[in-house]
């Protein structure tokens, strides 16, 4: 045996648990470097957990996720820590202390998944993870794929009835109400963020009327509706009255490419909502798709594929021009946009208008106490010479998977390069 | 190894509510294997009860209890063989008592005939875990002879001397051959290039040359330029690599595969394998063999395939609406190498061109798209020109015409700030004609932002080709492998060396051998840099897990490799055929010669083998078929109406995960299947299905990936190549006389949970309708 040929030096921290994440951190394990995930939720998975399909071989991104499970229960070095968040990085490339928050999951390792608290559990809570388009119980298993497959007390909760319930319920003591977060030190050799995105607050773009009218939605919103364990099991219908709509507007550069909201591209809204239209049309083999877009972005020779694809449908439709207002009359949605080519100014009456909106840092907003130089938006900038800690996936710019696995396999090298430089 | 059995049986989360915990310690006891119960066994006691056993010398252990996805790390005990036996997804949570009753009165629980479906279920598995540790054992990793970390690249441009720097950094020696006599490639004979950073807005100098200075100046780094790749023989860790220069015929150039068109004899009709190899040995005269290896080769651990592009070339006669031939309508690529050397001009007379159009999209009959292999970079290519232009004349003007503006995520920054040069108009169009004029050349645009038709004066069109990847004419890696040179599945990615996979993007079927760069994909310089980083990082893993005895993506870690048996070798060929990462090289008798680190231990080999002398330390012919055998087959001796017996090969990547969320989902199936976790439908071999029949067993299904073009198989064609095995089985079930619908194939993927058991159930149920097996009993 020659497991330790190359003795690792120092570990590497990975600061977010989706897909970016992963595998900057299954990618320096499986070099033989130790590697700690620090993530924020109750599960690993992030953002992709939340997706139906992915574009454009639209399978289900469940599927990757499932292998990256395997590979870090086969792999001793890394260790998760979920519910957790990275308050301060302090030191030099090579030897960095990183204090992290373990905030209280109050189940423990006993937990075998079995479900009992939750049966116990009368409240209910708007459930994040579908957006608020459904509820689950104050005791909960985040997801299906959830990992590690333990279940959450919500800390809403916590000192009702129903959190004594939960814990009453369990039969194997995995309930415990008394849990505290916790403060963890960790000493570690550098220092990798994946903390990826969020959707931009769609509601923040006043003319676009969302929150105001039910059958505006956003993409994510519509990505869940098409998942099998999502609020609708997977049915694609209006909000306001479940029936199945027969005609979608998509409204791309739904505050991307805007001054007022997200300057840049967003990268994935075009394709995503090409990804969309399959979604409905295989649903609804009569319902028709209109796509208003400023350019249609599909980089790449198998994205043009994609694209090709949804243009020979004829019941897909892309419109060139900016919408300038999308509003409720009549029980429909009116999509009123201005034609790039012919100026024209058009309205169309639709069941349902799905606005891609683009991809914010999540770092966008609070910073965590770390030497680390951020673009006005919030993405991270990578800086090579001075090295030790780096950005992937989207938290260093808005990217697909495929580009986020690329740069996050890199940032793995870069991560091990500065232990070795040590 | 000596082995001593354990059973453990865990009666929480619902098993012993739902399950007779003594009948299932009954059924240990049929090979008196020492068995213990417990309420809770992943909990401390639990756990204490098996670590004691252990301490006694108990290394072979059923674990019956919940599935292997979950506790994984904590029934995980060093020195010990383990099967988990899933009593809990696989029955308890799948299976209702409404659907399938147990024994509720005394008098029911008194009859030793009472037919409990979902408790002979549970036997059954306790039986084919116990014969699993029978038959399994710890795997001891394979350690290659002769060793090298020392990594290969291939193609001096950005990408390879970025990856050559990196792997560099990370201490590794690295070698990078260039077929040119410099480095640099298309990147160094560029006048300025795209920014590689935030704020990305302005051009900046090509970063080639810093990088020449900085693989220069590398102690780690050799260059070998004005030479390519004659061949790679051997596999990751033991590479040996003949190098040649460009154009010479030497011994060890590398043999070809035959052509797909070769493979047919004049009716169409598929020659067979030993007609093949006759046409390959005729074709390959006069080069070394795959297995004669060049004692003057170089030694390699993995390789980067960093060989780029070439500019497309633009037909005449496929775009002559857009005047290709006119010396004044030029490629990108010709303008840049221009701009490269002076100020940009008329290549007809000399004379500046000042009015320049930059054409994105052949835009013909409507068509939106960009030329071929453009990918979005084009975009970036003409608004960069489009500055050049700007810089050489004070008065210049520059029209860009697309279709669409491709300059995704923060490149929109360069964009923006191309937008603010008034020098510089952009606009939808669909370009129709570009003409001779009394002076220079006359571009009409239809359908633009300006107007419904357009002309501009134009000095100069540039029109936006795109980048043809170095593998679209050539493997250029030449592996010397029986499969042939290339990566395999090129043509589905359009010539280009990509991956099929989202999540695992640097994975192809060529292991060891990671590509980067715009022969992936067109990509910028910065994606590139990138792209080149993440294959170092590759390079690196595949080398080091070589070294540790362990498998690479996707069965990470993995100390298993296929063992051959090969007394008993017919030389049919068929592993080395079917073996989707080209593992295997046979001799000229036809014995394969495995070269484990380039195994991806999927057991595709395995399943292929008609002579089964295929198997791994923990998952074997033998194992499964012990597991096939214990299932116990009851007929009509012992019961008036025996149950059904179907047997479900399930593929443990997808199918198997998405059971086990049906079962989360309480979802249920048919109680008489019995399900066997695979490490991929390629690994099941056609024994273990008449095996199942012919013991009396009603049916076998496969459970799958999905295949096609966007397979979601790991390991690429697996679930396919097993369709065409069972398929195949028609005459064996003819002579069984068995009817062929008593084998099934399934597709899933793996959300799809509530699919899987109403696949399951509609198949019970066709069963069923034909009746028992006529074996049964026999």
């Amino acid at each position: 045996m020659t497991l330790e040929q190359s003795a690792p030096a120092g570990s590497i921290l990975v600061v977010g648990g989706g897909i970016s994440g992963l595998t900057t951190a299954l990618e320096a394990a499986e070099v033989g470097y130790d590697v700690y995930i620090v993530e924020k939720t109750a599960s690993l998975g992030g953002r992709v957990a939340q997706l139906n399909q992915y574009f454009p071989k639209l399978c289900p991104p469940t599927c990757g996720l499932e292998i990256n499970y395997k590979r870090i229960r086969d792999n001793a070095r890394i260790k998760v820590l979920t519910l957790a968040e990275v308050e301060s990085v302090t030191g030099t490339p090579g030897a960095y202390s990183v204090q992290v928050k373990v905030n209280p999951r109050y189940v423990n390792e006993n937990c075998t998944c079995c479900g009992e608290c939750s049966a116990a559990c009368a409240t209910e809570i708007d459930n994040a993870f579908d957006f608020g388009m459904s509820k689950t119980k104050g005791a909960y298993l985040p997801h299906g794929m959830a990992f590690p497959q333990r279940y959450v007390i919500a800390p809403e909760i916590i000192g009702t009835d129903d959190a004594a319930k939960a814990a009453e319920a369990c039969k194997y003591g995995a309930v415990d109400l008394a849990m505290q977060p916790k403060t963890l030190n960790l000493m570690v050799g550098s220092v990798v963020w994946a903390t990826g995105w969020q959707p931009y607050d769609a509601a923040k773009i006043d003319n676009l009327g969302f929150g105001r009218y039910p059958d505006i939605i956003t993409n994510m919103m519509l990505e869940r509706m098409a998942s099998k364990n999502g609020p609708t099991e997977g049915k694609i219908v209006r909000p306001s009255d479940g029936k199945a709509p027969e005609t979608v507007a998509f409204v791309q550069c739904a505050g991307s490419r805007d001054e007022n909201h997200l300057p840049y591209c967003s990268y994935i809204c075009c394709m995503a909502s090409l990804k969309h239209a399959t979604y409905l049309r295989s649903q609804y083999p009569d319902a028709e798709v209109y796509i208003y877009y400023i350019d249609l972005r599909a980089p790449g020779y198998r994205y043009e594929k994609f694209y090709k694809m949804l243009k020979d449908d004829p019941k897909v439709f892309f419109i060139k021009g900016k919408v300038a207002e999308v509003a409720e009359e009549d029980g429909k949605i009116l999509v009123t946009a201005e034609n790039a080519v012919s100026g024209e100014k058009s309205s169309r009456a639709v069941d349902m208008a799905v606005l891609a909106t683009g991809m914010e840092p999540s770092l966008a907003g609070a910073k965590p106490r770390a030497d680390l130089v951020f673009t006005e938006d919030g993405f991270i900038v990578n800086d090579y010479t001075r090295g030790g800690q780096f950005a992937c996936g989207c938290a260093n710019k808005p990217a697909d998977v495929v580009s986020s696995n690329q740069n996050a396999t890199g940032m793995a090298l870069k991560a091990i390069q500065t232990l070795v430089k040590r | 190894m000596q082995k001593k059995y354990g059973v453990y049986i865990c009666t929480g989360c619902g098993i012993g509510d739902m399950l007779n915990v003594e009948k299932l310690e009954a059924v240990a006891a049929e090979k008196r294997f020492d068995c213990k119960n417990h309420p809770c066994l992943c909990g401390e006691e639990g756990l204490n009860l098996i670590k004691a056993d252990i301490a006694e010398g108990t290394n072979a252990l059923a674990i019956a209890a919940c599935s292997r996805r979950v506790n994984f790390d904590i029934f995980k005990f060093d020195g010990c063989v383990v099967d988990r036996v899933n009593l809990r997804e696989g029955v308890v949570w799948s299976h209702k008592r409404e659907e399938f009753p147990g024994p509720v009165t005394d008098d029911e629980k008194a009859d030793e005939y009472f037919l409990d479906r979902i408790q002979q279920m549970a036997d059954d598995y306790i039986r084919m875990g116990m014969a699993r540790i029978e038959k399994i054992a710890i795997p001891e990793p394979y350690q290659l002879e002769n060793f090298s970390k020392k990594i290969l690249v291939i193609g001096g441009g950005v990408t390879g001397m970025g990856a050559a720097l990196d792997a560099a950094a990370a201490g590794y020696e690295v070698t990078i051959v260039e077929k040119e006599d410099t480095l640099g490639g298309y990147a160094a004979k560029m006048r300025r290039q795209m920014p590689v950073q935030m704020p990305f807005e302005s051009l900046i100098p090509p970063v080639a040359s810093d990088q020449i200075k900085a693989v220069e100046a590398s102690s780690k780094i050799d260059v070998k330029t004005g030479t390519v790749v004659a061949r790679i023989a051997g596999q990751p860790g033991d590479f040996t690599v003949t190098f040649k220069k460009p154009g010479e015929k030497i011994e060890f150039d590398v043999p070809l595969a035959v052509p797909e068109a070769q493979r047919y004899d004049e009716n169409g009709k598929a020659l067979d394998v030993d007609q093949i190899r006759e046409i390959y040995v005729k074709i390959n005269e006069g080069r070394a063999d795959v297995l004669q290896f060049d004692p003057n080769g170089s030694k390699y651990g993995a390789v980067i395939l960093a060989a780029g592009w070439r500019p497309a070339e633009l037909d005449a006669e496929a775009f002559a609406h857009l005047g290709v031939g006119n010396a004044d309508v030029i490629t990108n690529h010709q303008f840049e190498m221009m701009a490269k050397e002076g100020k940009v001009v008329r290549p007809s007379d000399g004379r500046p061109a000042k009015n320049v159009v930059f054409v994105q999209s052949p835009g013909k009959d409507g068509d939106d798209t960009d030329f071929d292999y453009c990918g979005s970079v084009t975009s970036m290519v003409a608004l960069k020109q489009a500055k050049y232009v700007r810089e050489d004349y004070a008065d210049g003007k520059a029209y860009v015409i697309y279709q669409h503006m491709r300059t995704p995520g923060l490149q929109e920054n360069f964009y923006k700030s191309m937008q603010q040069d008034p020098g510089v108009f952009m606009t939808k169009g669909e370009v129709t004609a570009v003409e001779s004029a009394a002076e220079g050349l006359v571009v009409t645009a239809a359908n633009t932002l300006l107007g419904e038709e357009i002309q501009i004066k134009a000095d100069l069109v540039v029109l936006a080709a795109g980048m043809v990847p170095a593998t679209k004419d050539d493997p250029v890696v030449n592996l010397a492998y029986r499969q042939g040179p290339g990566f395999r599945e090129i043509k589905s990615f359009d010539g280009y060396a990509d991956s099929n996979f989202i999540c695992f993007p640097y994975e192809t079927q060529r292991t060891g051998v990671y590509a980067a760069g715009a022969i992936r994909r067109s990509q910028t310089i910065e994606e590139s840099m990138e792209d080149a980083t993440g294959a170092a990082l590759k390079a690196i893993q595949c080398v080091e897990s070589s070294n540790r005895g362990v498998a690479v993506h996707p069965r990470s870690g993995d100390m298993t490799f296929p063992d051959f048996f090969f007394q008993r070798c017919t030389q049919c060929k068929r592993c080395t055929e079917e073996c989707p990462f080209g593992a295997l090289d046979d001799d000229e008798r036809g014995t394969p010669k495995p070269n484990p680190t380039r195994c991806r231990r999927c057991g595709t080999c395995m399943g292929a083998c008609p002579e089964r002398i295929i198997g791994f330390a923990d998952y074997s012919i033998d194992s499964v078929g012990s597991m096939v055998k214990s299932v116990w087959v009851p007929s009509d001796m012992d019961f008036d109406e025996p149950p059904m017996r179907i047997l479900g090969f399930v593929c443990e990547n997808d199918a198997y995960p998405a059971l086990d969320m049906a079962a989360m989902n309480r979802i249920s199936y048919h109680a008489d299947v019995r399900i066997i976790p695979v490490r991929c439908l390629g690994s099941v071999n056609v024994i273990w299905i008449k095996d199942a029949l012919s013991q009396g067993m009603d049916g076998v299904f496969m459970m799958g990936c999905k295949h096609g073009d966007d397979y979601q198989c790991h390991f690429i064609k697996g679930s396919e190549l097993m369709d065409v095995r069972s398929s195949k089985m028609g005459d064996t079930l003819t002579s069984l006389g068995l009817e062929d619908e008593r084998i099934a194939q399934f597709e899933i993927a793996i959300d799809e949970y509530d699919k899987a058991p109403e696949l399951i159930n509609k198949f019970v149920a066709r069963i069923e309708e034909m009746g028992p097996n006529p074996f049964k009993g026999f």
